[in-house]
């Protein structure tokens, strides 16, 4: 098997070499083995709080940006438009509150367009106002221009996607999804037998974070010698993730089912309960909704996360930063847990919403559970 | 004009299909799925099928209405989703909660579509604008209700209607109960339009305006019903939708255009006078059908949206053919 990965990490290489001008390469074999390893290791940092946490060593001085408060912090948000970034965001707001030196807090929504996040970047600057900039980009390439001028007047701190620059003081994101794609796969290969049927549902293509996923489940399988009888693109939508699913249930047997992302896992586990079938080994995410699902089941699944808890870090780092005291960087990469059939009561909590995060690292912070939508 | 000639017309005109097309199609495309895949044969095969088309089919019915009295309601994809956010707000895991919060979302449904058929008509904003922006605010006001994200889940006595195969019936075995709905619907959608004087008073609406406003017909009445019964059918579908897959915040989105697409593979003339409920119905189950086999025929997904597209403009063209030749 490993002169199989071999072969195929040589003859992807090759296909690169061939194709160097290809700007973004989703199905990288280092990132790939690089991820895979960050899974294994041990975070620095206090245990129990993963957003203080970080791996590697290395750390970024910062000295040079000391300063007393109160504090103006800027953040330049690449939009409120999931329920993923509803959920990180109120995580940011709240970290902000338990902080007194932080006098103001500047939040523009640039609304997911690149344009509004560029200019809203300028804007910041020059209202002279912010002591520290936070961004969380929209897309990497057209933001990291903005950003390269924003570091030549104040500290900037990146999180969630990155910039193609090393000007910010650092780049907060958790392991990756290479990473999240490799966790579910591994999980599924080790629950089914080898030549199994396995059905992967993507929401769609072209977004780096979800094409990094799938190449690092699709790698996994084939390594394992599993069949995957589809890849399909969901939309994101749960009538159409379920009528596919139905679909394939009608052609043949599904043996697991992988997904990129979680947010319909719960319409494709209904498409097998729907159908009088065992739903199989699964992976979704850390939504309240397939949580429950998977525990009321009694389901043979994990779900890798890409932690909302991140949210939390980039204000707590600009403290730091403004203090002077040194910051993991370049990158600050935080782990990256997963809940398991060992851990799942803990992150059950059925007063939240259906599509509330639960690796959020917020249940301590003030407002928990109505400022995130939950009942008390 | 000689006799041969009107012989030759006579004898043109009898040749014409007197059945729509929309079933040839229809049936067309069935019999390939079930060449692709002998399952579809199987009870839970076909009933699958209809029970995913029911909220599409619905939706149809109600907008061939619109278009029939000459205008479009785009509003109904949004209205959708407003059915389904505020239906898991407002029943709060309660399943009780179902038999006053349905009863309520058709008397919004109502609502909406006396508001939208108000503006067209007394207004005289044209529908395209008029829902245009109607599916703007209530896609907002979805977002509001919701803070973006669904805040709670609907209870099984709820999804029922969308969810729920009775299991054990005769001859079927199983039997969607969204089927059972889109059966009802649509048999008194197409009594209202094909059997009263209501609907021939619509025809004649969106045919000539101006003919049946000299000729004394209640124009404006007319039309605010169109809306209403399209918005109603849009609640409808919501709550089949909420009840086949949960809660999402963008359940509805495309659906508008979707229902627009299949009254006019069903034959319903744009800008109006024409179009019969049945063949809108047939109409959404051949957009389905078109989405079932290609989702069979495993085919990448640009292929699938290349071939989606030409089999859809081909419906179309021939549904508009068939018109031209028939003279009507």
């Amino acid at each position: 098997m490993l002169r199989g990965f071999m072969t195929l990490v040589g003859a992807l290489s090759l296909a690169l070499a061939t194709t160097a001008v290809s700007a973004q390469n989703f199905d990288d074999p280092d990132e790939f083995a690089k991820q895979r390893e960050q899974l294994e290791m041990t975070p620095n940092g206090p245990e129990g709080q993963p957003w203080l946490q970080y791996l590697g060593e290395d750390m970024a001085d910062t000295s040079s940006h000391a300063k007393d408060g109160p504090y103006t912090f800027c953040f330049s948000n690449a939009g409120v438009n999931n329920p993923w970034r509803v959920v990180g965001f109120t995580n940011m707001q709240a970290e902000v509150e338990m902080h007194d030196e932080i006098e103001n807090f500047v939040h523009v929504d640039a609304e997911g367009s690149d344009d509004k996040q560029i200019a809203d970047i300028e804007d910041l600057l020059a209202g002279g106002e912010c002591d520290v900039l936070i961004v969380s980009p929209n897309t990497t390439a057209a933001l990291t221009p903005a950003v390269e001028r924003a570091c030549e007047q104040l500290p900037v701190i990146v999180f969630d996607r990155g910039v193609n620059t090393d000007c910010p003081v650092t780049f907060i994101h958790p392991i990756g999804g290479y990473a999240f794609g490799i966790e579910a796969a591994e999980f599924i290969a080790d629950n089914v037998d080898p030549g199994a049927n396995v059905l992967m549902l993507r929401i769609l293509p072209g977004v780096d974070v979800l094409e990094t996923r799938y190449s690092a489940g699709k790698r996994i399988f084939d390594e394992a010698g599993l069949n995957v009888v589809g890849a399909e693109f969901t939309d994101g939508d749960n009538a159409k993730t379920k009528s596919i699913v139905e679909d394939y249930l009608q052609r043949g047997q599904i043996d697991a089912v992988w997904m990129d992302a979680g947010a319909t896992a719960v319409a494709a586990i209904e498409a097998f309960e729907d159908n009088g079938l065992e739903v199989p080994p699964f992976n979704g995410e850390d939504q309240q909704d397939f949580l429950q699902k998977w525990r009321d089941l009694g389901m043979t699944a994990i779900a890798p996360t890409y932690p909302t808890f991140q949210w939390r870090t980039p204000i707590i780092a600009a403290l730091s930063v403004m203090k002077g005291e040194e910051v993991p960087g370049p990158e600050w990469v935080l782990p990256q847990p997963a809940i398991d059939g060992d851990n799942l009561a803990d992150y059950i909590n059925e007063s939240m919403p259906p599509l509330h995060y639960a690796m959020c690292g917020c249940e301590e912070m003030p407002g928990y559970p109505e400022r995130w939508g939950g009942r008390d | 004009m000689s006799a041969a000639d009107g012989t030759a017309r006579e004898a043109r005109r009898f040749r014409l299909p007197a059945i729509n097309p929309v079933w040839f199609i229809l049936a067309a495309l069935i019999a390939a799925i079930a060449i692709e895949n002998a399952n579809f044969l199987a009870p839970i095969g076909y009933m699958n099928f209809l029970k995913r088309a029911a909220p599409l089919a619905i939706l149809a019915a109600g907008q061939v209405y619109v278009i029939v009295s000459g205008g479009f309601d785009l509003s109904v994809g949004s209205l959708i989703t407003l059915t389904v956010v505020g239906s898991s707000m407002l029943t709060n895991n309660d399943p009780a909660a179902t038999y006053w919060v349905i009863p309520l979302m058709l008397a919004m449904g109502a609502v909406v579509g006396l508001v939208n058929g108000l503006v067209v008509s007394v207004l005289r904003v044209p529908s395209l604008i008029a829902t245009l922006g109607m599916m703007i605010t209530l896609n907002g006001l979805a977002f509001l209700w919701s803070g973006g994200a669904p805040r709670g889940y609907l209870p099984e006595t709820f999804r029922f209607f969308g969810r729920v195969n009775l299991l054990d019936v005769p001859l079927v075995n199983i039997l969607p109960v969204a089927l059972l709905v889109m059966i009802g619907v649509g048999t008194l959608l197409t009594l209202l339009m094909h059997r009263t004087a209501y609907g021939k008073l619509l025809h004649a609406v969106g045919d000539n305006p101006r003919a049946a406003f000299l000729a004394g017909v209640p124009v404006a009445r007319v039309r605010v019903t169109a809306f209403v019964i399209s918005s109603l059918s849009a609640v409808v579908a919501g709550i089949l939708l909420g009840g086949f897959a949960g809660v999402s915040t963008d359940v509805g989105a495309g659906y508008e255009l979707q229902a627009i697409t299949a009254a006019v593979i069903g034959g319903a003339q744009l800008l109006g006078g024409r179009g019969t409920v049945p063949a809108a119905m047939a109409g959404a189950l051949t957009l389905n059908a078109i989405f079932t086999l290609l989702n069979f025929l495993g085919l990448p997904k640009p292929v699938r949206d290349v071939v989606q597209g030409l089999i859809l403009i081909a419906a179309v063209a021939l549904a508009t053919l068939r018109r031209r030749r028939a003279g009507r």
